[in-house]
């Protein structure tokens, strides 16, 4: 059995394969201690070879991992996997978001990170949910309700939060600052996106933040092509760690 | 691993005004990370050793010496910039040093001042000398600046209360009219060290002064020449630290010592002996300087495993890679000459600045490197934007690239080590 763990600012996620099928899956919080959350999570499985990616994948390669690829790697060959045509990963997680642009191959040829603010991440999301008093399926759905079509200005949480403050006592519903908080983020991906791979081509959407279906429907008008989403967004990282240990 | 101390001077740090309690710890901090950073690497030349020695002086030999040259009548001036003629002070018998502002101790002090969105290297030069943490700030007799960037330009004016500040006039762009104001902008600068050095710069000298710098700059270029060798003989921190050290160091021992160890290196490349395996990428790096003690990008990639060949960067390249001519022996000819040569000079405060691309180019395939990181210290706008013509140069080309702005906090460190580290995964990948 082949596993690949992604260990990432919010969640630990876990994929095994077996003969090259799909095994299971699971994901925890990272919690205080993502060492010891990993190995309760690995304890389960009897596993040949273990491929880290993630922030804590150097940490998993001292403790238990036999290697560690970047999230960036794990990523394009996840996607890949699922998607084989894909020619661009826009991944969104709790820390970070990249752009990953692919050649024919599906070697990595570019990509694109935000730098160490957290403008644009599900971190960001979270914060402005909790403002609003939504949980983050709430704050997807609340979004995609709204007609509104103006985005907050602000692209830092504390800014944005400020901002999102003053909304709510102007009176405006919260399902339209939702919606607001989510064009800014969709019109930051989208300007990332076009920086990193101004071709377009097939786009997959991976990372936890893909499961919010207002970012997927704003992307898609943005982008004006489809936007492929994993079953499982959050996993795809953790997938390609996977692959990664089947074919090393 | 070895021992390593940066050695204190408080009786001299005392006596120059200094906050002796506060500079104490940094310099603890210094040496613990030079230990770490540069003593923990395998292989290294034995050549390094007099870098070692120096970075040992740095908070009190080095500045003994500049301070005897004080004593003499002569001038000291501290500069932040490879525009500001080192020859023209050197011809006076006098030291021309770089100073502090590539630490983010000073940032806080700074920011008591300054607004927190400029460039990092401008808040921490302000800072130490706001501070009084810098030895070289306080033994200098004038601080000169110049118009290279808006903030330094404005900062200026608030350094001045702090120590005089002259200021050159960088022109923009780079026509004729544009010539003839840095002519007068250089015979200005001369006349401003002659009044400290209390006589007139002779032709003699200013020839004398412009052979030892050409000297020194033709000692990094041998430096440079020899990372080109695969494996490369040298790691680009080592190599890093001795552009830097270029700005603090006289330069007739400096390029003597650079010399020895470059003949050290030659042996190890008729040898094939590298300071990393031949399988480490080659990584280039361009952009924006990095001054002393800011080992961040070179210290994350050579963990990660690649090795810096070169630095297309005013503390790198830009500082060595043009000459003055030698041949004139009058003095308006020379600084004509001296004035060709610095506006040969590509930073991104010019318009246009097409230059540059070629420039890195041409390094990239000089030192066989197999990527370029751009590097871009936060808010500074020119390299920033300049940055999409060389990633657009780089697409044309097939080059590996990787562009990263930052500045000397180390919280974005997890960050930039899984952008490192996706990068060298393409570069081995496009390699294979």
């Amino acid at each position: 059995m082949l596993i690949g763990i992604d260990l990432g600012s919010r969640a630990i996620k876990l994929v095994a394969l077996a003969d090259g099928a799909w095994l299971q899956s699971e994901a925890q919080e990272s919690g205080f201690d993502p060492r010891r959350q990993a190995l309760a999570m690995l304890e389960k499985y009897p596993a040949s070879r273990v491929v880290a990616t993630g922030y804590g994948r150097h940490l998993a390669q001292r403790h238990f991992a036999s290697e560690a690829i970047t999230e960036i790697k794990a990523h394009a060959l996840g996607a890949r996997h699922l998607f084989p045509e894909c020619s661009t990963i826009l991944d969104v997680g709790g820390q970070d978001c990249k752009v990953i642009r692919l050649d024919r191959a599906g070697r990595v040829v570019n990509f694109q990170m935000n730098d160490k603010c957290a403008a644009g991440t599900g971190r960001f999301l979270e914060i402005m949910a909790a403002t609003l008093g939504y949980d983050l399926v709430e704050f997807g759905a609340a979004a995609l309700s709204s007609r509104h079509e103006t985005a907050i200005n602000s692209m830092c949480a504390v800014f944005a939060e400020s901002e999102v403050i003053s909304m709510k006592n102007a009176g405006l519903p919260p399902a339209d600052i939702a919606r607001a908080v989510h064009l800014s983020v969709a019109n930051r991906l989208a300007a990332m996106l076009n920086r990193a791979a101004p071709a377009g081509g097939p786009l997959v959407f991976s990372g936890g933040v893909a499961k919010n279906p207002c970012l997927v429907a704003l992307l898609t008008r943005q982008t004006g092509a489809p936007v492929l989403v994993p079953p499982s967004p959050a996993l795809v990282g953790a997938l390609g760690a996977a692959l990664y240990a089947q074919g090393a | 691993m070895e021992q390593f101390e940066i050695k204190a001077y408080p009786a001299l740090w005392e006596g120059l005004g200094m906050e002796v309690a506060r500079f104490e710890k940094s310099r603890q901090m210094l040496g613990e990370m030079y230990r770490k950073i540069y003593l923990s690497q395998p292989n290294r030349p034995a050549g390094m050793g007099y870098f070692d020695a120096l970075m040992a002086e740095i908070f009190g030999g080095r500045i003994e010496e500049m301070l005897a040259v004080k004593r003499a009548g002569r001038p000291v001036v501290g500069t932040f910039c490879v525009y500001i003629p080192e020859e023209v002070v050197v011809a006076a018998g006098g030291v021309c040093v770089g100073l502090c502002g590539g630490s983010q101790g000073p940032i806080p002090d700074a920011e008591k001042v300054l607004p927190r969105n400029i460039c990092p290297m401008v808040k921490s030069a302000y800072g130490f000398k706001a501070a009084r943490i810098c030895p070289y700030f306080q033994t200098v007799d004038f601080v000169y600046g110049e118009t290279t960037c808006d903030a330094k330009k404005k900062t200026w004016e608030l350094l001045n209360r702090l120590v005089p500040t002259h200021v050159m006039e960088i022109p923009q762009m780079k026509r004729e009219r544009d010539k003839a104001l840095w002519l007068a902008e250089v015979r200005d600068f001369k006349a401003k060290v002659e009044e400290v050095a209390g006589a007139a710069i002779t032709a003699g000298e200013l020839g004398a002064a412009i052979k030892l710098i050409n000297d020194k700059r033709r000692a990094l270029q041998r430096l440079a020449r020899l990372r080109g060798k695969r494996p490369s003989p040298i790691s680009g921190k080592d190599a890093l630290l001795i552009e830097q050290i270029a700005f603090y160091d006289e330069p007739g021992r400096f390029s003597r010592k650079l010399n020895e160890l470059c003949d050290e290196l030659e042996e190890r490349v008729q040898g094939g002996l590298g300071a990393v395996a031949d399988s480490a990428p080659r990584v280039m790096l361009s952009g924006t300087p990095m001054a002393l003690p800011n080992w961040k990008v070179h210290h994350l990639l050579e963990t990660a495993g690649a090795v810096v060949v070169n630095e297309e960067s005013c503390i790198g390249s830009r500082y060595f890679k043009d000459l003055i001519d030698e041949g004139p022996d009058r003095l308006e000819a020379q600084l004509t000459a001296l004035t060709e040569r610095y506006m040969q000079i590509d930073c991104s405060c010019f318009t246009p600045n097409d230059e540059r691309v070629e420039q890195v180019l041409t390094e990239y395939r000089q030192s066989q490197a197999q990527g370029i990181l751009h590097y871009s210290l936060q808010f500074c706008h020119t390299y920033n934007i300049e940055e999409i013509k060389i990633r657009e140069a780089c697409e044309r080309e097939g080059i590996p690239y990787l562009a990263i702005e930052s500045d000397y906090s180390p919280e974005d460190t997890g960050q930039l080590q899984t952008r490192i580290e996706a990068f060298l995964e393409q570069i081995r990948e496009a390699a294979c």
